[in-house]
């Protein structure tokens, strides 16, 4: 599988097609048994996590994982030193921090500004999904992969979301798994359908949405 | 309070006395006019222990609190501190005590405590709950034994004895005064520190792991070296407290350091609370205090188990410590009109 930079491609697929399990592989949490992974040009197959994020990899998860006692803030500003020096900082940033100015921009950017500083357990479910975009905004990244970003999101919020995603700068680029089509044709230019952990068609939005073997296995209420 | 709450201009002294609030200036009072107004034994073995191992706690808080990893080796870390001191500088057993000064001795224990500290974090950050208690468990224990049965350099079962602090301005630093006034300031130093560097960059990138190590990875963080050096910087919060306790005892051999008392440090930190740094001093002095006067309340046979019951009953009524028990009274104890309305949450 080959992502352009700046491309933003939607893998869509029934549940247990290996989704998440692609997701797991890039990011390093999981060690891939065969093949091997490039990041811009890079080799990263055996990177760290940490060292594929601060090359400029992003990522949200399906479910949840925040910071429950930190604020928004703290969380934020957390993600945006991450890749930046000072991380064993042990004094406290100055009013006019550099990295704290950015997270309040992304805060911003994420439409969280009232909840600023609110305790991330105390965020309803969709602030909550809003927080974990902008965790992977933090830190000029390159490539993010969103993993279910609508999933339980309310129709006003499934909005936000989408225009979010379609006002990220031109060279970002993103893989999105969705399950609401809806959401995922709206925010991608190509459409990769996966099943039973192998890429089984890829075209355009359009193309994947017409084609009635994907009907069958996805679209046809095949994953009830 | 948050970060970009801090003040500026002329009005910033003002400002930080309105935030501290009175009770931690009450508190400062109290402590420093303490002295004056007990016997010398309640300046030196009541206030010091309390102070020294209030410190030792605080080195656990900042492991369990912040970071989510219940170490029970920090007394070991003290212990390693204590040997130093005794190895580097002078000692009457005979063995070892290179005979530098104390100027030097001191920070090289302290410094051999917190890299210890970190060999130990190192050891054990790949495990999680009750794994890390039982790894950092079986190190305090195979150290215990260790020095128990080593000679050439632990002195074994008799340790070392005759390990004085300096004379120093013309006082001799193990007076009951000098020596309270000396670990006041370390453990306000230590208390101060933590309090400030909870709000810091690691301060709050530890926190982070604590909640979800998973997300920091996969901001850029290396969980691992965090967790490392959490445990190197509570090392040196728990060998500054490991020199105090050497020159306080003068001696130090394994009973100072063993399981039970390991385990002691930990009850002392659950009993105070683990949410604030306030809570090991407040486990402290209960823990001090049961520890000199239950065998006057009850006797010499039963003092244990009076021990027992108020430690168990502390938990049993409040799983959060002291601590959690005033976060419950407070609201009762305010004035009428400055309680606030019932919150709907506890």
């Amino acid at each position: 599988m080959k992502v352009a930079a700046g491309e933003r491609r939607a893998v869509l697929g029934s549940n247990g097609a290996g989704k998440t399990t692609l997701f797991n592989t890039i990011t390093g949490d999981f060690l891939p048994s065969s093949g091997n992974i490039k990041f811009f040009g890079e080799d990263i197959t055996h990177f760290p996590v940490h060292e594929r994020i601060r090359r400029g990899l992003r990522r949200t998860y399906q479910i949840s994982q925040l910071f429950g006692g930190l604020s928004v803030r703290d969380s934020v500003f957390l993600a945006c030193r991450g890749v930046s020096r000072g991380r064993f900082s042990l004094l406290r940033p100055a009013i006019d921090d550099a990295t704290m100015a950015q997270a309040e921009r992304i805060i911003h950017a994420t439409h969280l500004d009232h909840l600023t500083d609110s305790l991330v357990s105390a965020l309803s479910h969709g602030e909550q999904r809003q927080l974990e975009i902008a965790l992977a905004l933090a830190g000029a990244p390159r490539f993010i992969l969103f993993d279910e970003p609508a999933a339980g999101l309310s129709p006003r919020e499934r909005g936000e979301l989408v225009a979010i995603l379609n006002s990220l700068p031109a060279h970002i680029g993103y893989i999105i798994i969705e399950h609401d089509l809806d959401v995922a044709l709206k925010v991608s230019t190509y459409v990769t359908m996966m099943h039973n952990g192998r890429m089984f068609k890829e075209g355009s939005p359009e193309e994947i949405e017409d084609d009635p073997q994907v009907q069958a296995i996805y679209l046809g209420g095949g994953h009830g | 309070m948050s970060i970009t709450d801090i003040a500026t201009g002329p009005s910033a002294v003002d400002r930080f006395f309105q935030q501290l609030g009175a009770a931690p200036v009450i508190l400062a009072v109290a402590l420093i006019i303490y002295p004056l107004i007990v016997p010398g034994f309640f300046t030196f073995q009541i206030g010091g222990q309390i102070l020294i191992l209030g410190m030792i706690g605080l080195s656990l808080m900042v492991l369990a609190g912040y970071g989510g990893m219940v170490s029970l080796a920090q007394l070991t870390v003290a212990g390693i501190a204590g040997y130093g001191l005794a190895i580097f500088g002078i000692n009457s057993v005979g063995i070892m005590g290179f005979g530098w000064p104390w100027w030097i001795a001191a920070p090289m224990a302290i410094a051999l405590a917190a890299t210890a500290a970190a060999l130990i974090g190192l050891i054990s950050v790949r495990t999680s709950g009750i794994y890390t208690i039982m790894i950092t468990l079986a190190i305090a224990t195979a150290f215990y034994y260790f020095v128990n049965q080593n000679y050439t350099l632990f002195n074994g079962f008799s340790g070392y004895r005759g390990i004085q602090p300096p004379t120093l301005f013309g006082l001799y630093w193990r007076d009951p005064l000098p020596f309270y006034y000396l670990c006041l300031a370390s453990a306000a130093l230590a208390y101060g520190l933590v309090l400030y560097g909870a709000r810091s960059s690691f301060g709050l990138a530890l926190q982070a792991t604590r909640d979800n190590p998973r997300r920091m990875r996969a901001i850029g963080y290396n969980v691992t070296a965090i967790k490392v050096f959490a445990y190197f910087l509570a090392g040196l919060i728990a060998g500054t407290a490991g020199v105090l306790y050497v020159w306080f005892n003068g001696r130090i051999s394994p009973g100072t350091i063993s399981v039970a008392e390991s385990i002691g440090i930990l009850v002392i930190a659950v009993i105070g609370g683990l949410r604030h740094p306030i809570g090991p001093f407040l486990g402290a002095a209960v823990y001090v205090l049961m520890k000199t006067f239950a065998i006057d309340l009850i006797g010499a046979e039963r003092f244990n188990t009076l021990i027992g019951l108020v430690f168990l009953a502390i938990v049993f009524i409040s799983p959060d410590g002291i601590l959690g028990l005033w976060q419950r009274l407070k609201p009762h104890l305010a004035p009428t009109s400055l309680r606030p309305h019932h919150e709907g949450r506890d």
